[in-house]
């Protein structure tokens, strides 16, 4: 059993998992802190960042004016944002059966997996999961096509071109691999290739391995998959939290008594308490509007801005912030908003409940009613005409280098009185604010990261017991900046088995057994025999049938029984009997028994003859000698067929048969 | 031999009150809890007694599952479980537990503070009842206990609606209320090949092949809109919840491209809170609504209005969706009765109504109504009584004229099943997808069984059954045993076969099977003596055979071998430098004695596990003699 793992990225994991002829695909995060590197895609003209001066190396040998622009000592690529895939060279991608998706942010490379790599399988996923993540991709597409950018850059690619690049450029991997976004059309080709599951529910993959995915607590529809044979039990995890936000709450129990457990997407965030960042936000959020300036949250358009709406909801009042409009622009701000209300099922239980009412699981209904919530496909059409300020928008894309949030970057960031509130953990604020330095505007942190935290994984760890755990390499040791906090890191025995892009790792299993059936047929002809208190043998001789990774016993044909024919006798092949092999004895033969029951079948004249290891018997009327031991017997006669079988069935009365 | 065991108690032969008894692998499941709408009598609810006798219903079931929100199948839910009692699981989908209880609370207000019976279920048991409920999500395989799971598909008969699959071990039982061959346009579509022993079936519209459904509509529309034209009232008699909620959405975008200005009303009550529930729970409906909910919420309607009494008074043309469905009491009724001698009007029964209700009556070509008033003669009688009026024989004569009050229905009464019941065809395709080893009727009126099952045995040669209430059908299983094989012993074998499986020669294992403590685990021999602490005998034999040779006993051994290897062609036979031969495993030694070294002795030594064709040692002894001959 083998995992190949083809993202660096603990968060975006995209490992592959060889497990009994199977060959599985653990999500398929992309890697988009690569966009950083690039210049913002401005929805209107910018002139600030047409004006941005180009690169040309120290020396002035390498000249990359039309690539690379310089902004505030930071040099960025000038071209259409592009992203990190996983690894595609570490095994061929076609042979790949399944792909499971854990959680919606798990899946944002299955197009480039899907689509060009001979894929052939199925992808398995929730239903929520599907339904958010396409609209997160139909974001994505959006963002890059409403902003065609003609240029393509390359030459900044050249490995020795890159070699003399300043800053994170340098450092940056696999860039000749980086793509840009794919099309709508392969989005939809490749989310036709999901196949809908629910919690729980088994799915036998090609009968050798089953697949089911748990709640993971994390988000709308994540899950946590187990993989698992009669006898070998692997559980993935990946995004799970323990909070109680709006998912379902983490199912821990299955998880227990797995031979692996791969462990991925912990918080990015250890040191960030969600509940503290969230009042941090209001409070920011509050001051900011207050002062009269405006405040811009840039954030995906689902997951945590569920929870920043119900908990705005609650804080509006209170804060007196009645009539400061909130904005929602994303070309998928209303269908975010609508499906979150319909997967009650996914919900937590207070959600849950409501829907039994019926009323809306998610507050954020009554805000879109009373008008205190709008949503617009984008800054263009309504809501140029609605908007007014100050005000508060939640906008995407939390990287700032693409969608309406650039266009807000660029309007509000000249000024002190407004805010920028980072509540998204994958991107590092100070890079995503990189290409709009010098900027006057405030910047507050406050990632909120439900995810597990060391503490909450280990006490997990400890309670599901897994044999062998699979993780990053980045949890097992404490992160670059806090060496110190050796708290952040794993600490298990036995050590867990680290991975990063590009390894591949031979799973400690030993497959021991397998699953057989055996038909009612030959179960009834089997005749078990007490060996020790508890425990029945039986021998079984039978015909072992494959199909599809089933395997059946069946009793043994008898041979066709030779028709009595009166006409003449046909010389016959030598019938194919298939005899059962004698089996193996144990125990030991006694003594004074064996001599009893000798002279019940009329040997009487018999010697005994004490040696080292046991007794020789001298059979004089036959001359025949048995030699006794405790592990073996030996009958010595001449040529005499009758004797030696009735000797012989004699000894084994006494034996155990196996 | 293990065996399932399907006893209803009610919806045997029978439509209403569904509720059926599964036995299977020890374990004891309720399928569905229903009420009969047709009778008011201890017969609307089934007989639990047959259970037990005295006491609660929790000791003798394991779980109880419910298909789907309609009343005959979950209306005697708060009846068993506060009345009789029952505290274990029982299982629903979401929507059937958020719609159920507002269904049984308002079937409790119609019996109880409408027709003033006593001895019913309570709001607070409805509520008490619905606290056992666990929700069950599509596909989740629910795990009841150790040994007992349910997994429940869709099946799009109504808003939440499911199929249920029942497995203990190996033995299994699908259980499912009409299926709607629809049902395939949802995106988490249908049933898988489970080859489930027993298919539990509903076959209300057993011998009815319907038309596409769009044919229907089409019909359904047509007539709708030709009673309109001509100023005629349209009564369409529904539940609440389900297909009325289709039939709205057609009639709607009909209105919408018609231009059509008739009201169109919908009785009131429920209508608004079932809308939106089809809004909260809209995954679990059809897919063509499903996409385009973000848009425009088909549930939202612009020209069906609620309805108001007196509205039916109106003059003009209008459509108005009455509940209930069957007419048998209500608002739907009321109507009826106002509109029902006008031949301009039409009444359209969309669905399968119970014998006993008006529905089925008219549906039947009963012109002539006789209408209840019994209440109202009682308390004339009564009434007159007190005042001393009447006459005992004209107060005789009054009764009598009262009872045969009579209606005549001059309405044209059409009969469109949209029901989304089973039909043949549905039922017949849902056997080829599950492939089940026998089939069950249920939920359906004997004869129309009776033709279904000869259908069903001829078609696919599996049994069929169909037992009367109380009475219990037997499908004997046959499971095999799973067992824990060594993996070195399975792959051994496999090697053996070679790499591809010929059906000529089948492939052997032998194996050592241990059970130990429920565990079954399949092993070598020597794996098994290995694992049971257990020491080997080993078991030898020795012929000794004597010939006379004048060579050295090096030579002679070396005779017999080259000997050996001329006449047993095909056997391995080896000259081992410890100067002894090996024929497959026989070992043959020579030794002399001391006197005459010519006098040799052949020892044949194999042990017992020597597979018998390969044991040549008369052979070999007759060789030895065969030898003596040679050299004498």
């Amino acid at each position: 059993m083998k995992l190949y793992c083809l993202s660096g990225h603990p968060t975006l994991p995209c490992n592959v998992l060889k497990f009994k002829s199977t060959t599985i695909m653990l999500d398929c995060g992309l890697d988009t802190t690569s966009v950083l590197n690039f210049l913002p895609l401005p929805l209107v003209h910018s002139p600030r960042l047409s004006k941005l001066p180009g690169w040309i190396s120290k020396d002035g040998t390498i000249n990359l004016e039309k690539e690379l622009k310089d902004c505030a000592g930071r040099v960025f690529v000038d071209s259409q944002p592009e992203f990190c895939l996983p690894e595609r060279e570490l095994l061929d991608l076609s042979t790949i059966d399944v792909i499971l998706i854990s959680n919606y942010h798990c899946m944002m490379a299955l197009p480039y997996i899907t689509e060009h790599t001979g894929f052939t399988g199925t992808v398995y996923a929730t239903e929520p999961t599907l339904q958010i993540g396409r609209l997160l991709m139909e974001e994505v597409v959006n963002f890059m096509e409403r902003v065609p950018k003609a240029q393509s850059a390359t030459c900044w690619k050249n490995k020795e071109i890159q070699r003399m690049l300043p800053g994170p450029l340098k450092d940056a991997v696999d860039v000749w691999t980086w793509k840009r976004c794919y099309s709508m059309q392969e989005v939809n080709s490749a989310l036709s290739k999901v196949q809908l599951v629910g919690y729980s529910q088994k799915v036998e993959l090609f009968g050798a391995v089953q697949v089911s995915p748990l709640s993971s607590g994390y988000s709308l529809g994540s899950s946590n998959w187990i993989i698992q044979s009669h006898h070998e039990k692997v559980s993935y995890v990946s995004g799970s939290s323990l909070l109680t936000t709006h998912p379902q709450p983490m199912d821990q129990s299955s998880l227990k008594n797995s031979d692996v457990l791969i462990l991925t997407g912990l918080t990015q965030m250890p040191t960030a308490n969600p509940d503290g960042m969230l009042g941090e936000f209001c409070s920011n959020l509050a001051m900011t509007i207050r002062a009269g300036g405006n405040v811009l949250v840039p954030c995906y358009s689902s997951g945590v801005i569920y929870d920043l709406l119900e908990c705005l909801y609650q804080f509006i009042e209170s804060a007196s912030l009645g009539t400061t409009p909130f904005y929602f622009i994303s070309p998928v701000a209303n269908s975010s908003l609508e499906f979150s209300q319909i997967f009650a099922e996914w919900l937590c239980h207070n959600k849950q409940t409501k829907v039994y009412l019926p009323e809306p699981p998610f507050p954020h209904a009554e805000l879109i009613q009373t008008n205190k919530l709008k949503h617009y496909p984008s800054i263009h059409g309504d809501f140029s005409s609605e908007f007014r300020q100050p005000c508060v928008v939640f906008t995407g894309h939390p990287s700032l280098r693409f969608g309406d949030v650039v266009h807000f970057m660029e309007l509000w960031g000249k000024s002190s009185l407004n805010t920028i509130i980072f509540t998204e953990p994958d991107f590092s604020y100070l890079d995503a604010l990189a290409p709009y330095q010098p900027l006057a505007m405030k910047c507050v942190y406050c990632p909120i990261d439900t995810r597990l935290n060391f503490h909450q994984v280990s006490k997990l760890l400890k309670e599901v017991q897994p044999l062998h755990v699979v993780c990053p390499e980045q949890y097992t040791q404490p992160p670059l900046t806090q060496s110190h906090r050796s708290d952040l890191m794993l600490e298990l025995q036995p050590p867990p088995m680290p991975y990063r892009r590009c390894s591949v790792l031979n799973l400690p299993f030993r497959r021991r057994y397998e699953r057989v059936y055996i038909l009612p047929e030959l179960a009834n002809s089997l005749v078990p025999s007490e060996i020790k208190p508890g425990v029945s043998v039986a021998t079984v001789s039978a015909v072992v049938h494959s199909k599809d990774n089933k395997h059946t016993l069946q009793s043994v044909p008898k041979p066709p029984p030779v028709a009595p024919s009166k006409k003449r006798k046909r010389v016959m092949d030598e019938p194919p009997v298939v005899l059962a092999p004698k089996p193996l004895l144990s125990g030991a033969v006694p003594l004074e028994a064996f001599l009893a029951t000798l002279q019940k079948h009329g040997i009487t004249e018999v010697k005994v003859e004490e040696t080292a290891d046991g007794h020789i018997l001298h059979l004089q009327a036959e001359d025949t000698l048995i030699q006794l031991e405790e592990d073996g017997t030996h009958i010595v006669c001449d040529n005499n067929e009758p004797l030696r079988t009735t000797l012989r069935d004699l000894v084994l009365r006494f034996l155990q048969k196996l | 031999m293990p065996e399932i065991n399907v006893t209803p108690l009610g919806a045997g032969q029978d439509v209403g009150r569904s509720c059926i008894l599964v036995s299977i692998g020890g374990k004891n499941i309720m399928l569905d809890c229903g009420m009969h709408m047709g009778y008011n009598d201890d017969r609307r609810f089934p007989d639990f007694s047959y259970i037990t006798q005295n006491g609660r219903l929790t000791d003798f079931l394991d779980c109880v599952i419910i298909s789907h929100f309609h009343l005959d199948h979950c209306g005697a839910l708060p009846y068993m479980s506060e009345m009789v009692g029952y505290d274990g699981p029982i299982y629903m989908t979401h929507p059937t537990k958020a719609i159920c209880p507002i269904l049984l609370e308002d079937f409790r207000k119609i019996t109880v503070d409408k027709k003033g019976e006593t001895n019913f279920f309570t709001s607070q048991m409805i509520k008490d009842c619905m606290k056992k409920v666990v929700p069950l999500n599509l596909h989740q395989t629910v795990q009841v206990d150790d040994e007992l799971e349910i997994k429940a598909y869709y099946a799009g008969h109504v808003l939440g609606a499911a199929m249920v699959h029942i497995k203990v071990g190996s033995e299994s039982v699908v259980y499912t209320v009409s299926v709607n061959k629809y049902a395939k346009s949802h995106i988490s579509a249908w049933i898988d090949k489970c080859r489930p022993d027993i298919l539990i079936s509903e076959s209300t519209y057993a011998t009815t092949i319907r038309d596409s459904k769009r044919c229907r509509e089409r019909d359904f529309l047509k007539k709708v809109h030709e009673t309109i034209e001509r100023g005629g009232k349209v009564l369409i008699p529904v539940f609440a919840l389900g297909r009325a909620q289709e039939l709205c959405i057609l009639l709607e975008t009909f209105w919408e491209r018609m231009n059509l200005k008739a009201p169109i009303y919908f009785s009131t009550g429920l209508t608004e809170k079932a809308n939106h529930y089809y809004k909260l729970f809209i995954t679990w409906t059809n897919q063509k609504i499903r996409k385009t909910f973000v848009q425009r919420n088909m549930f939202e309607f612009k020209h069906i209005k609620a309805f108001d009494r007196s509205y039916a008074d109106n003059p003009g043309p209008m459509v108005v969706f009455a509940t209930p469905g069957m007419l048998h009491a209500g608002q739907s009724l009321q109507i009826f009765k106002k509109w029902a001698g006008n031949e301009k009007n039409m009444v359209i029964m969309p669905g399968y109504c119970v014998q006993g209700t008006i529905g089925h009556k008219i549906l039947n070509g009963q012109r002539k109504l006789e209408m209840e008033g019994r209440a109202t003669v009682r308390l004339l009688i009564s009434f007159a009584l007190t005042k001393r009026l009447i006459h005992v024989g004209k107060l005789l004569a009054c009764v009598f004229c009262f009872h045969t009050l009579q209606l005549d229905v001059k309405l044209q009464v059409e009969y469109m099943s949209f029901s989304a019941h089973a039909d043949a065809k549905g039922i017949m395709q849902l056997i080829r997808m599950a492939e089940p080893r026998n089939m069950l009727l249920v939920h359906g009126e004997a004869v129309k069984m009776e033709f279904l099952k000869g259908k069903i045995e001829q078609e696919f040669s599996i049994d069929c059954y169909m037992p009367a209430n109380g009475e219990t059908a037997t499908v004997t299983t046959n499971p095999s045993v799973p067992v824990d094989i060594s993996l070195n012993l399975l792959k051994r074998e496999m090697a053996l076969g070679g790499p591809l499986p010929d059906p000529k020669k089948p492939r052997t294992m032998h194996g050592t099977l241990i059970m130990k403590e429920n565990s079954l685990k399949l092993v070598s021999s020597e794996q098994a003596l290995k694992e049971l602490g257990l020491n080997e005998h080993q078991l030898r034999f020795t012929c000794r055979v004597q010939l006379q040779d004048p060579h050295s006993d090096p030579d002679t051994l070396h005779r017999i071998y080259t000997h050996l290897k001329s006449v047993l062609k095909g056997y391995t036979i080896q000259h081992l430098p410890d100067g002894t031969v090996m024929v497959e495993s026989i070992v043959i030694k020579v030794s002399s004695s001391a006197e005459d070294t010519n006098a040799k002795v052949l020892l044949l030594s194999w042990s017992y596990q020597v597979k018998h064709r390969h044991c040549p040692c008369s052979r070999l002894s007759k060789l030895g003699q065969k030898h003596n001959r040679l050299k004498t």
